[in-house]
């Protein structure tokens, strides 16, 4: 099953250790929100994208099934 | 359309008993023609005759099908799928009526409530019956006088006996997000009326129960259908976009008045020309310049390929002398203000956002304003949990295209506006008790 990145905005404080740990599908506002890149997370990434979700420290990034 | 024979259908037309006041079958539905008043109970069983609480809810989801009844309160969603999608749930749905209707340029919702408030509570009873609901809420502003009148029109249908289901009236702060979807489920519950996160767009919930929200105009479309069916619903509008709808009318003279409107009607017949530039759908909505709406119907099939939408029926016609970037940046302001704060690009980037457009509306704005404006647009768009970052979007994006003319004209130090009277209308900047979401 692929699975994708998403965020809850509301949860979400901008933290930004998400983008540290995921920088090849997560990058920064200006303002230092997350823009997660689109589509299912690559098998390549599956580990480092579980750890991000796992180290948010809002809880804010879950991993989905992909639509 | 076989169901519409599964339906007893005394059909509209004079009455023996009731004389004039019984109606008629034609437009006006919803408002009735002549302005005879709010509708009390007697004469609105009068007009109509009791609601058809009797019939199986499975006909009355088929009727709407057949109907093609779409969701009035801006986001045309299908009824009859809201209503299928509910009935026979493992918990039975809470039924919903939504009439904060906080968009400052619309009344609609407002006027149907206080001349046809019967008609509205029909269709939450039929829609309870319909899905198995215990229960059913009427979510309007808090407004003494009008919870007064509801309260009076909800105690005369219990005294008659009318109602499957109580009513509770729920009061509806006056923000601009208190009607979305979510706001009203939290406030429903007791909590603020604040949009909460739904990762998978499932219906919200309250207390445990899925809640079933409809606009109260809809609920009132849904209340006709029920006695006369998807045949007559259909001899209004469009085949694609069928029934009337209330829309409410800012003329460029300055007069405001709701109307009863087919879908499909030319834009040409609701506003007296002449007219800049033409505000539909409201402040989520998007402008359209005049010379092109007077050419158009309203109807979305023609407005969406424009970026625009019917919306809740909000037409506001700018006109000649006036600053279209300057109301623009008016309303851009009150969208920032009624952020609900809770989603990082939405409090940081509408503000911006309509600073930035401040200073396009005034002398010699920085050539790169633009830009910026661009680029905070595109940081906000369709990153909150609800629609308002990217309605606020819509309706700055528009803007910019619409009164690039004018911009030029700001670049150079010069404005073409005779008058810089506000002419959208918006609340006063909110007193200091005013900043609760209950």
């Amino acid at each position: 099953m692929e699975r994708q990145l998403r965020v809850n905005p509301i949860a979400c404080s901008g933290h930004g250790l998400c983008a540290e740990l995921l920088p090849e599908l997560i990058t920064l506002d200006e303002w230092g929100y997350p823009i997660l890149s689109r589509g299912p997370v690559p098998p390549g990434l599956d580990r480092h994208a579980r750890r991000a979700v796992a180290d948010c420290p809002a809880l804010a990034l879950a991993l989905t099934d992909a639509a | 359309m076989t169901s519409s024979t599964m339906l007893p259908r005394p059909g509209p037309g004079p009455h023996p008993s009731s004389g004039e006041a019984r109606y008629s079958g034609g437009m006006p539905r919803l408002l009735p023609a002549g302005d005879p008043g709010p509708a009390d109970l007697q004469a609105h069983l009068a007009r109509f005759g009791p609601p058809p609480l009797d019939h199986p809810g499975q006909a009355l989801v088929a009727e709407l099908q057949a109907a093609g009844l779409t969701g009035r309160g801006g986001a045309a969603f299908p009824t009859h799928r809201k209503l299928a999608a509910m009935a026979g749930g493992r918990r039975p749905a809470v039924v919903i009526g939504n009439g904060a209707e906080g968009e400052p340029a619309s009344r609609k919702d407002k006027t149907l409530l206080w001349a046809a408030p019967h008609l509205v509570l029909d269709g939450l009873q039929l829609a309870a019956g319909t899905v198995g609901s215990a229960t059913a809420g009427l979510y309007v502003p808090r407004d003494r006088r009008l919870h007064q009148w509801l309260s009076a029109a909800i105690a005369d249908r219990a005294a008659a006996g009318l109602d499957l289901v109580p009513v509770e009236l729920i009061g509806a702060p006056p923000r601009f997000l208190a009607g979305e979807e979510s706001a009203l489920a939290s406030r429903a519950a007791g909590g603020p009326a604040l949009p909460t996160f739904r990762p998978s767009r499932t219906p919200p919930r309250v207390a445990g129960h899925p809640a079933l929200v409809q606009n109260v105009e809809t609920l009132a479309h849904l209340a006709l259908i029920a006695r006369y069916g998807a045949a007559w619903f259909r001899s209004a509008g469009t085949a694609g976009e069928p029934g009337s709808m209330l829309a409410t009318l800012h003329q460029a003279d300055g007069r405001v008045e709701v109307a009863e409107t087919e879908l499909g009607t030319p834009i040409a017949d609701l506003l007296a020309r002449p007219t800049q530039a033409v505000l539909v759908g409201g402040y989520h909505g998007a402008w359209i310049p005049g010379g092109l709406a007077e050419r158009l119907p309203l109807a979305n099939a023609a407005l969406r390929p424009l970026g625009a939408a019917v919306g809740a029926g909000v037409l506001a016609a700018l006109p000649p002398g006036r600053c279209g970037l300057a109301e623009t940046a008016r309303v851009a302001r009150y969208l920032a203000l009624e952020s609900a704060g809770q989603c990082g690009p939405c409090f940081n980037g509408l503000p911006r956002i309509a600073g930035a457009l401040a200073e396009l509306a005034g002398p010699r704005p920085s050539p790169g304003t633009v830009a910026a404006i661009g680029r905070w647009c595109g940081l906000a768009d369709g990153r909150g949990a609800c629609r308002h970052p990217d309605g606020t979007v819509r309706f700055v994006r528009s803007a910019l295209g619409v009164f690039a003319p004018e911009l030029d004209h700001h670049l150079r130090g010069q404005c073409t506006a005779t008058s810089r009277h506000p002419f959208l209308p918006l609340p006063p900047d909110p007193a200091p008790d005013d900043a609760d979401w209950r």
